[in-house]
């Protein structure tokens, strides 16, 4: 980003307390002025515009925005910006790389796990959580994990799926390096990447 | 060789998505995620009472605070004519409130500033003088005789009441009660409710007054009407105005109405000058936006010893809250609340229905659901099972007597509506196998044996979508058809638009592959665009189910129109005449020589390079399809519970669907709005609804107490399904977006009634929490009405 | 949702901490978890003007058991660490059954024993169970440490008996006198959802007699119950039908519930009752297996 021109909010008076903060996102060094109060959801959206983490509540209840705190599932609107201050932040846009879906994401997408996608970063980063820390959950401990993110269209069953084709592939990966291109994803008639 | 219509993403095809392509990668463009320059924030200020008059308001500390850019009260907008606005229903909604508050939660004044943290600092910053009123919070209180007025902004409005409404038949249904061997008699409330999608409503307001254009990004289901709807209000020239609904998080018809925010939004960009973005807060968007059901009913079945409904008579009265801003055809004055029964061959029917303001948040929009259709659903299986218990008969059974048989099509119901086609006994018996009817009565005998209550729930519905035909169907006048536009670019790849508008239900996707089914050219070929008032057909919008049976039927129709044309260009390029073409899927060739042919792309590349003389370049079209009919998919829906006797806890054993929504375009998408439907139904069955206490305040304004169910308590889904195709569809569908969610609630109340039915309980009303369930097994009398909220000292 | 303006510091120390709380007069707060007090400044209900940030000060994110068994939660162990842990399953078995049903897994990443027991809300369920296990904090101060029990440290809904300048550094368990026993039943609307009731007993068992019992009480009440009674009842049987139907039966009147939206006042009583003879019952089993 350029040094030469910032604008700064006029209305900021002095009194407004404002402090630097410094932290990595999805790999890569950032750093933003912040009133204290701004909510980490906020500084991803707003001021880092990575806009795939989601709002969808007031009351923690929700989950849509979901990121990874030092690799630990947390809901952002529920974290000062400041807080994040040398933390490590992992957010949706991180899961692929420039070439590959990650395979929760490929996932979500061949088992039908998402309608409008709202909750669906929130849910895949959970589901992430998740399988980094036990690659081979059962149906009941995914449906455990993810039972602080709410979905309102597709009704759980298919997300569930979701991960468990992700662990999958994860899985599969694991265990022998041919090109993952086994099963699941391209078998289904009439799909496109 | 012909095309296998599988392999190019046609009908049938379980076509993974486009757009999840973006939305798993986190870059859909949702009303918050969009960023003008020089864009401000607002907040609404909202009403902490449910009924008082406003003394004053002081905003002056606002105006003071650095970064606040305008402060809006009724008042400023009344000086503009713009503090009321009309509804949906011909009926007037507050924008800002001028001279009362009438419900919890409702918008007094909004503040613009620079972000929206100080825009929140501004509206703490308003002090408001109100004098309290008492509130009325439901029916009975609206219409005792000493009710205070709720709506005395009316002229003429001397009362409470809203409308009085009353359709079908009364002297045949006298006569069917006169004969009847048993009457059943069943009194019921269905909760007030919210659609609550996941993303709340928001607008993003950009006035430019160089252009004299307005651009209003917003979170609506329906970007024609708002567009109408915004020429009305704000007074501008319509072809000025330019609705954009960017990807939204979820509908489920809160999306639909014009709400406060929007238009205080448009008229601050418009004062300002500059764009001005509202995004509501999820408790605003449950406190005051659009909810669902509150409906009472009486309903009364006569029955025939040997199961035969002779004929049934009901009566609602329905809370509409403060303003009747109902989203539904304006013929209908508690929408196709009299499509109960549509599924069953019953002699005669009656529905009497009243309406009332109440000192609660406006709406009554259609939930998942066209136009109360749930609620009528919801009543016709809760008083089927009633009546099969009061005959001593089996509610399967009960069922498979009174449905409409598979020759009795086309059939008229009682109500006067024409249900065209279904195999209902097929789908009941489908399901019963599914579930092993016979095997879990047996198991739930013993286990009643070992003091564990088991029940089984049926739920069997057809219900009316795809309003309209345009003969009974218009919101506002403006007639219930729509629209696609589709233009075949040269190298064959289309650009095709509809006047609906996704949610989540894969309009992207699905909208290709009918394309794909009548064109041939493979459907990952085919971008859908849809939201854009600019660039997109008119259309009504999507809800009520309706986007399958009328935007997909216009679909296809477009796609024929391109398919006529590029014929004549075959013919052409063939050297033949057209009579002498036959076609299959993607390809044209000569009767009798089908070696000489040219495919679709051939045709369109032709179409801008080779056109026969006369022949207007270019191959593009639309179409405005209008209905013939509604449609009427079937379902049946069974779940089997288990109660914990000691608390009334209960838990979902299995939940088996059978679903006939005709040709399924694609299979994936139309399971998986099943899946959601049937969430959607045992949260309402459960847990998922909103109450008043006494005073009015709202319980269930945000996501702490209004509870959606979460992947844990969810149960698993067993899907299975019939295929009867529409007759007067082009493509045989009939729509599926809500079935569940209407046909549902009924299974898992009724496996609930059942499970305790030795207390000699005939209902306890929505939710089923656990003390209302525990109280009725204990008490072994009906627990009804709104779950009771007492403000105790 | 957009909380107010406040003063934030995150102090590397408990006593620069504590030095914070002393000079600013009642007006700070601490911030732990924050999954208390930032919904709470989400919506407005509170706006403190400066916020004190615990999660900076090393060596507060302990739980382990001393040698004599007495059990100590530090200020920044998370709810998860409690849910996850094998060390607390074994030995713990109130708290192992009360973690996995604080809140919902994300929440319970950041959220904090400690933190709720100082945020002492009446449907908090670590103040239940840390009342049936007779267990304290440590509270720290500008004149040192003090140890408060739980059930003194709540005063009332949302209240406690610390003072402005004081910081809750860790939660105590007391070794047992004997076996641990225990459970914690919570009627819930939803998973993730606050107790419409919570029950949580507590044992300590000398072979299958109980010789000390403590129970405590979540959302029946404005703070969280003490049922003294009921528990005192238990001590010298062995969870027999009838001892578990006076206890319960006690407990049920040491309840102080509403009727609310979420049950009415008799039934919320006699969830309690259901849940203390379950509980007692579960104790009583698994007694029986071991032996
Ligand atoms: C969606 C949701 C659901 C929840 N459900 C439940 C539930 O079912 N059961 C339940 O028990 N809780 C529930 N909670 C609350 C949750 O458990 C909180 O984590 C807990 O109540 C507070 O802990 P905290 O560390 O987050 O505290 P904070 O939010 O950081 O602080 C809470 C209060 O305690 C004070 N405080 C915190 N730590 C200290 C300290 N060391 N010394 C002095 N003062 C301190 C703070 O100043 C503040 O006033 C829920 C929360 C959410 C958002
Ligand atoms: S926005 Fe709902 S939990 Fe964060
Ligand atoms: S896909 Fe819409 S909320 Fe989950």
């Amino acid at each position: 980003m350029s040094t030469l021109f910032e604008e700064v909010p006029a209305s900021f008076g002095d009194d407004v307390p404002v402090r630097r903060v410094t932290l990595t996102v999805n790999g890569e060094q950032r750093a933003a002025n912040v009133e204290p109060r701004l909510l980490l959801a906020h500084l991803l959206r707003n001021g880092f515009r990575l806009t795939g983490t989601h709002t969808g509540c007031d009351t923690t209840n929700c989950g849509a925005c979901t990121v990874l705190y030092d690799g630990v599932p947390v809901k952002s609107c529920t974290m000062f910006a400041v807080q994040a201050d040398g933390h490590d932040i992992g957010t949706v846009e991180g899961l692929a790389t420039a070439s590959e879906l990650h395979p929760i994401q490929e996932g979500f997408k061949d088992e039908h796990g998402l309608q409008c996608g709202f909750c669906t970063p929130g849910m895949m980063l959970a589901a992430k959580a998740l399988l980094d820390e036990n690659p081979n959950p059962s149906e009941d401990e995914i449906r455990w994990a993810l039972s602080g993110n709410l979905c309102r269209c597709t009704g759980y069953q298919n997300i569930v799926k979701a991960v468990m084709w992700a662990a999958d592939k994860l899985g599969g990966a694991a265990d022998d390096s041919d090109d993952g291109s086994a099963d699941g994803a391209g078998s289904d008639a009439g799909e496109e990447g | 060789m012909a095309l296998d219509e599988i392999k190019i993403g046609g009908l049938g095809a379980s076509r993974r998505r486009v757009e999840d392509n973006r939305f798993i990668r986190g870059k859909g463009n949702y009303i918050d995620d969009i960023v003008l320059p020089g864009m401000l924030h607002m907040e609404i200020l909202r009403s902490p009472l449910a009924h008082a008059r406003i003394r004053s308001i002081d905003a002056s500390a606002a105006w003071a605070i650095p970064g606040v850019r305008m402060v809006l009260t009724g008042e400023m907008l009344a000086a503009r004519n713009l503090a009321w606005m009309p509804t949906l229903s011909y009926d007037t909604q507050a924008v800002l409130a001028t001279d009362k508050v009438r419900f919890q939660g409702q918008e007094v004044a909004c503040v613009v500033a620079d972000d929206p943290y100080i825009a929140k600092d501004g509206c703490e910053a308003i002090v408001v003088d109100y004098e309290p009123l008492p509130p009325i919070v439901n029916p009975t209180q609206a219409k005792a005789p000493d009710a205070p007025l709720i709506r005395d902004d009316k002229t003429g409005q001397d009362s409470n009441v809203v409308f009085d409404w009353e359709v079908g038949d009364r002297e045949g249904t006298d006569r069917a009660f006169a004969e009847a061997d048993v009457v059943s008699t069943i009194e019921m409330h269905y909760p007030r409710s919210h659609p609550s999608p996941i993303e709340a409503c928001g607008s993003i307001a950009d006035f430019n007054r160089a252009t004299s254009k307005l651009t209003v990004y917003m979170t609506t289901q329906a970007p024609h009407i708002i567009r109408a709807a915004v020429a009305l209000v704000a007074e501008l020239p319509e072809h000025m105005i330019r609705i954009v609904s960017p990807d939204l998080g979820g509908g489920f018809g809160n999306k639909v109405p014009v709400y406060p925010g929007y238009v205080v939004s448009i008229l601050a960009s418009i004062l300002l000058e500059r764009p001005v973005k509202w995004i509501e807060d999820k408790s605003g968007n449950l406190i005051s936006t659009g909810f669902g059901r509150d409906i009472y009913l009486k309903g009364e079945m006569a029955l025939r010893n040997d199961g035969r409904i002779l004929g049934v008579r009901m009566h609602t009265d329905s809370d509409h809250g403060a303003f009747f801003s109902d989203a539904q055809p304006s013929k209908f004055k508690v929408g196709l609340m009299h499509s109960a029964f549509s599924c069953y061959d019953i002699g005669a029917a009656h529905l009497t229905a009243q309406g009332v303001y109440t000192n609660k948040a406006p709406g009554g929009v259609a939930y998942r659901c066209s136009f109360r259709v749930t609620e009528a659903m919801f009543f016709q299986e809760r008083m089927v099972q009633a009546a099969a218990s009061d005959l001593g008969m089996d509610q399967a059974e009960f069922r498979r007597i009174n449905l409409v048989r598979d020759d009795d099509f086309p059939h008229r119901t009682p109500w006067g509506f024409l249900t065209d086609s279904g195999q209902y006994g097929k789908c009941l018996d489908l399901g019963l196998e599914a579930i092993g009817y016979e095997d879990f009565l047996r198991q739930k005998e013993e286990a009643r044996r070992r003091g564990r209550l088991l029940g089984i729930g049926i739920s069997t519905m057809t219900e009316p979508l795809g309003a309209g035909n345009s003969r009974e169907y218009d919101i506002l006048g403006i007639k219930m058809f729509d629209s696609a536009e589709l233009k075949v670019h040269m190298t064959g790849k289309a650009l095709l638009r509809t006047g609906a508008k996704t949610q989540g239900q894969g309009h992207e996707t699905t909208w290709a592959q009918i394309v794909a089914h009548e064109l041939g050219i493979p459907a990952e070929d085919v971008l859908v665009e849809e939201g854009d008032t600019d660039t997109a057909p008119f259309g009504m919008g999507t809800y009520a189910s309706r986007s399958t049976p009328v935007a997909g039927a216009a679909v296809a129709m477009v796609s024929r129109k391109i398919r006529a044309k590029a014929r004549r260009i075959a013919a052409h390029l063939l050297e033949v005449s057209e009579e002498d073409i036959e076609w299959e899927l993607g390809r044209f060739s000569v009767r009798g020589a089908p070696d000489r042919g040219v495919t679709i792309q051939e045709c369109a590349i032709a179409a801008y390079s080779n056109m026969p003389d006369g022949m207007e370049p270019g191959l593009e079209n639309n179409a405005y399809y209008d209905p013939p009919n509604l449609t009427w998919p079937f379902a049946c829906y069974i779940a089997t519970v288990e109660v914990d006797p000691e608390t009334g806890v209960w838990d979902v054993l299995r939940v088996v669907a059978v679903d006939d929504c005709g040709v399924r375009i694609n299979p994936m998408i139309v399971e998986g709005q099943i899946m959601g439907g049937l969430t959607e139904a045992y949260a309402m069955a459960n847990m998922q609804f909103i109450t008043f206490d006494e005073d009015g305040n709202c319980i269930g304004s945000n996501y702490m107490d209004y509870l959606l169910p979460t992947a844990w308590e969810t149960p698993g889904f067993e899907l299975h399904e019939v295929v009867t195709p529409c007759p007067h569809h082009p493509i045989g569908a009939k729509g599926i977006g809500e079935c569940a969610t209407v046909g549902g609630p009924a299974a898992f109340v009724n496996a609930v009634i059942d499970a305790i039915g030795d207390a000699g309980v005939r209902n306890i009303d929505m939710p089923l929490l656990p003390d209302r369930v525990h109280e009725a097994i204990t008490a072994g009398h009906d627990v009804s009405g709104a779950p009771p909220v007492k403000t105790e000292p | 949702m957009y909380p107010s303006r406040f003063r934030y510091e995150a102090p590397a120390t408990v006593a620069e901490a504590i030095a914070l709380l002393a000079d600013a007069n009642g007006e700070a707060k601490i911030l732990a978890g924050g999954q208390s007090l930032i919904p709470m400044m989400k919506l407005r209900f509170a706006a403190p003007a400066m916020l004190i940030d615990i999660n900076g000060i090393a060596g507060l994110d302990y739980h382990h058991p001393d040698a004599d068994g007495t059990y100590r939660i530090g200020a920044l162990c998370r709810h998860a660490d409690l849910e996850k842990s094998a060390a607390l399953a074994a030995s713990q078995p109130t708290m192992a059954a009360a973690a996995p049903v604080v809140a919902d897994p994300l929440v319970r990443t950041r959220g904090t024993l400690v933190g709720s027991l100082c945020h002492a809300d009446p449907q908090g369920d670590w103040a239940s169970v840390m009342v049936s296990l007779g267990g304290s904090i440590v509270a720290q101060g500008p004149n040192g440490r003090r140890s408060i029990a739980v059930n003194d440290l709540i005063d009332g809904p949302f209240q406690t008996v610390l003072a402005a300048d004081e910081i809750a550094v860790e939660a105590v368990v007391p070794a047992a006198i004997g076996t641990r026993a225990g459970g914690y039943l919570k009627l819930e609307r939803r998973v993730g959802d606050f107790a419409t009731v919570g029950v949580a007993v507590s044992a300590e068992m000398s072979g299958a007699t109980v010789s000390r019992a403590g129970i405590g009480l979540t959302g029946v009440g404005p703070a969280t119950i003490n049922a003294a009674e009921a528990a005192g009842s238990l001590v010298g049987t062995s969870l027999d039908g009838d001892a578990l139907d006076t206890a319960a039966q006690l407990a049920a009147e040491a309840a102080q519930p509403r009727s609310d939206h979420r049950g009415s006042a008799d039934y919320k009583r006699h969830v309690v009752a259901t849940f203390v003879r379950r509980i007692g019952e579960q104790i009583q089993r698994s007694g029986q297996e071991a032996a």
